[in-house]
C-alpha cells in the first residue's frame, strides 16, 4: 500500500476482562485525511479497541503509536490533550448551557488584562465569535450562539458536539455512533458534517452499525470479528454483502482474499 | 436600536428565568398591601429585609448544592452549632473574639467539606448526606450549649445587627452584607469559568466529565462554599438576636431555604435557575410571613402555607422539566 505514515496506528493490543478476551491482537491503522469506518458484530471489540486509542481504557498488552511516536493513555483527558477528540453518540452536551458555553465547555477563555487575571471573568463576546466562526467553516446555520442547546433539534445539538470535537481537535475526532439517537433527516445532517470534518484536514474515525452510511463516508473500512480485524476493505472494492459477509464470518475465507483484493486495487 | 433587536430584547426579558418569580413577588406585595394598611411601609420593609436576611444567606449556599443537582437539609442546623460555637467560645470559655469567631464559622465550612467529601469521595446521595448533618449538627449544638443561652456577646459578633439610617428608615449592615454576598455569586456563577462548571455539572455531570471538567473538585468547591454561607448566616443570627441560642434556627430555616430557591425558579433537578431569582424567592418568603403575621395569622398556619407555597413551586419545576426534558 502506497501510504504516508498512518497518524494513529495499533498492533496486537489484548484487552482481558476475566475469562473474557476483548481485544485478542487486535491491529489499527488510521491515515492522515481519511475516514475510517469500524465495523463489527455486537462483542466483536469494536468498543473496547476506540476506548482504547481514546483513552478510557488501558490494553493489557500491545503498542499505540501516534505521530509514530508510542503513548500511553491513562484517560480520556490525556488523550484530548494529545489532541484525539471523541463525538459520543448519547449527546454528550450540557442542555441548559448555550451553544458557544458548550463548544467551550471546560476550556473557556478569559478577558485579558487584570480582569482576566485577577477576577477571573470570562470572555463571552471573544468565545461566541469564535464558536459562531467555526460553525460557519463547517456549514451549521445556527444563527445564535447564546442559545440553549436543549432548544435545539436533535441533529442540531449532534452538531454542536461535532463542531466542538473540530474546534478543539489537533490530530483526529473519534465518532461513536453519532447518528444513532437520530432520526433520518437529522442523520442526513451529521453525515454532511462529518464529510466537512474531513475536508477540512481531520480524519475520522467513525463507528457505525448503518452500512449504506459506511459506504457513503467511509475511505476504508475496518471489519473486526472476535477481538481482531479481520479485514480492511473500501467501498470500492467491496459490496455492502461482502463486508457483512466477512464481519460476520460467513465468509472466513474471504479474510485473506479481501486484504489481497484491497491491496490490488490500491 | 432596530426592530429586530427590539423584539429580540422584548423577547428576552419575558423568557428571563426571574421574570416569573418577580411577578409572583409583586402579586403577593399588592395582596399585603390591600390587606392591612400596616404592609406597605418602609419601616416593614426594613423589618422584611431584616427577616429575610438570614435565610436569604442560608440560600445563597442552597442554590449552589441544588444547580449541582443536589439538596443540603442540613443549611438551619449547621449554622446553629457555628452560632453556638461562636458565641460559647467567646462569652464562656473566654476566647477572643475574633478566632472565637472564625471557629464558629470554620466549624461549618467544616460541614461544608464533610457534605462535598462523602457526595464524591463516598458517592452517597447528598440527601441522605444532609439528612444525616442535620441531626448530627442539632446534637452538637445542643450537647455543646448544654442547653444554655449566651448573652453579652462581643462587639465583633453582633456588628452586623448594627443599623443606619437612610431618610428616616433604619437598615442593618447585615442586609449590606447579604446583598453584597449575593453580588459576589452572581459575578461567580455568570462571569467565570467556575460558575459554568457548576451549570455543567448539574445540568449533565457525565458530559461536563468528558469535556475535561474535573467534576469533583467542582463539587467540593460547591459544599466547602455552601458551609461558609451557613457560618456568614450564623454570624448574621447572632447579630440580629444578640444572643446564642441553641433554639435558634432550627425550625423554619431549612424548609425555607429550599423554598426560596424552589421559588426563585431554580430546577431541583440541577443545571438550571439564577442567583438573582434565589433572592426574590427569599424576600417572597420573607413577605409571606411578615405579612400573614400583619393580618394576624397564627404561626401554625404560617407552616401550613409554607408547606404548600414549596410543593407548589415544585410541581411547577416538574413540570416545566418533564415539558423540556
Amino acid at each position: 500500500m502506497s501510504s504516508p505514515t498512518p497518524i494513529l496506528e495499533a498492533s496486537g493490543l489484548v484487552k482481558k476482562y476475566g475469562q473474557v478476551v476483548a481485544l485478542n491482537g487486535a491491529d489499527f491503522e488510521l491515515y492522515p485525511g481519511e475516514i475510517l469506518a469500524i465495523i463489527g458484530d455486537n462483542g466483536a471489540g469494536k468498543s473496547t479497541l476506540i476506548k482504547a486509542l481514546s483513552g478510557a481504557l488501558q490494553p493489557d498488552e500491545g503498542e499505540i503509536k501516534l505521530g509514530g511516536e508510542r503513548i500511553n493513555f491513562h484517560s480520556p483527558r490525556d488523550a484530548r490533550r494529545a489532541g484525539i477528540e471523541t463525538v459520543y453518540q448519547d449527546l454528550a452536551v450540557a442542555p441548559a448551557l448555550d451553544i458557544a458555553a458548550n463548544v467551550f465547555l471546560g476550556r473557556e477563555t478569559r478577558r485579558g488584562g487584570p480582569f482576566g487575571f485577577l477576577l477571573r471573568l470570562l470572555d463571552k463576546r471573544g468565545m461566541r465569535r469564535e464558536a459562531a466562526r467555526h460553525f460557519e467553516e463547517l456549514g451549521i446555520g445556527i444563527q445564535s450562539m447564546d442559545e440553549p442547546v436543549e432548544n435545539l433539534s436533535g441533529g442540531q445539538r449532534q452538531g454542536v458536539a461535532v463542531a466542538r470535537a473540530a474546534t478543539w481537535a489537533q490530530r483526529l475526532v473519534i465518532m461513536d455512533e453519532p447518528t444513532a439517537a437520530l432520526g433520518v433527516k437529522e442523520t442526513g445532517q451529521v453525515i454532511e458534517l462529518i464529510k466537512r470534518v474531513r475536508e477540512r484536514g481531520l480524519p475520522v474515525i467513525l463507528i457505525s452499525h448503518d452500512m449504506p452510511h459506511v459506504f457513503e463516508l467511509a475511505d476504508r473500512i475496518h471489519i473486526m470479528r472476535l477481538g481482531r480485524r479481520v479485514a480492511v476493505v473500501t467501498p470500492k472494492t467491496h459490496t455492502m454483502p461482502e463486508a457483512v459477509a466477512i464481519m460476520t464470518g460467513a465468509t472466513p475465507s474471504q479474510l485473506d482474499n479481501a486484504l489481497t483484493k484491497e491491496g490490488s486495487a490500491e | 436600536m432596530g426592530p429586530t433587536r427590539t423584539l429580540e430584547l422584548a423577547r428576552r426579558v419575558i423568557t428571563a428565568p426571574t421574570v416569573g418569580p418577580f411577578i409572583a413577588l409583586v402579586v403577593t406585595m399588592a395582596f399585603f398591601s390591600l390587606k392591612t394598611d400596616r404592609f406597605f411601609q418602609a419601616q416593614n420593609f426594613s423589618l422584611v429585609l431584616q427577616q429575610v436576611m438570614i435565610v436569604g444567606v442560608l440560600a445563597i449556599g442552597q442554590t449552589l448544592v441544588i444547580l449541582t443537582a443536589g439538596i443540603d437539609l442540613s443549611v438551619g442546623t449547621v449554622m446553629a452549632l457555628g452560632q453556638v460555637i461562636m458565641t460559647k467560645l467567646a462569652v464562656a470559655n473566654g476566647v477572643p473574639a475574633l478566632p472565637a469567631l472564625l471557629l464558629g464559622i470554620l466549624t461549618c465550612v467544616g460541614f461544608g467539606v464533610l457534605h462535598g467529601g462523602l457526595v464524591t469521595g463516598v458517592r452517597l446521595p447528598p440527601f441522605i448526606v444532609t439528612l444525616g448533618t442535620l441531626n448530627i449538627a442539632f446534637a452538637l449544638t445542643h450537647i455543646i450549649s448544654n442547653d444554655l443561652t449566651f448573652t453579652g456577646l462581643p462587639k465583633l459578633e453582633v456588628f452586623w445587627g448594627r443599623t443606619f439610617t437612610i431618610s428616616g428608615t433604619d437598615f442593618t449592615y447585615g442586609v449590606v452584607l447579604m446583598l453584597v454576598l449575593y453580588a459576589l455569586t452572581w459575578y461567580g456563577l455568570n462571569q467565570t469559568a467556575w460558575g459554568r462548571h457548576v451549570y455543567a455539572t448539574g445540568d449533565n455531570r457525565e458530559a461536563a466529565r468528558l469535556t475535561g471538567i474535573n467534576t469533583r473538585r467542582v463539587l467540593l468547591s460547591v459544599y466547602t462554599l455552601a458551609g461558609l454561607t451557613y457560618g456568614i448566616a450564623a454570624w448574621l443570627l447572632v447579630g440580629r438576636t444578640e444572643v446564642g441560642d441553641p433554639n435558634a434556627g432550627q425550625t423554619t430555616e431549612n424548609l425555607d431555604s429550599i423554598t426560596a430557591v424552589v421559588l426563585g425558579g431554580t430546577s431541583l433537578f440541577g443545571g438550571r435557575g439564577t442567583i438573582i431569582g434565589t433572592l426574590i424567592g427569599a424576600l417572597i418568603v420573607g413577605v409571606f410571613r411578615n405579612g400573614l403575621t400583619l393580618i394576624g395569622v397564627q404561626v401554625i398556619y404560617q407552616y401550613l402555607v409554607t408547606g404548600i407555597l414549596v410543593i407548589l413551586a415544585v410541581s411547577i419545576d416538574q413540570l416545566t422539566h418533564r415539558r423540556a426534558g
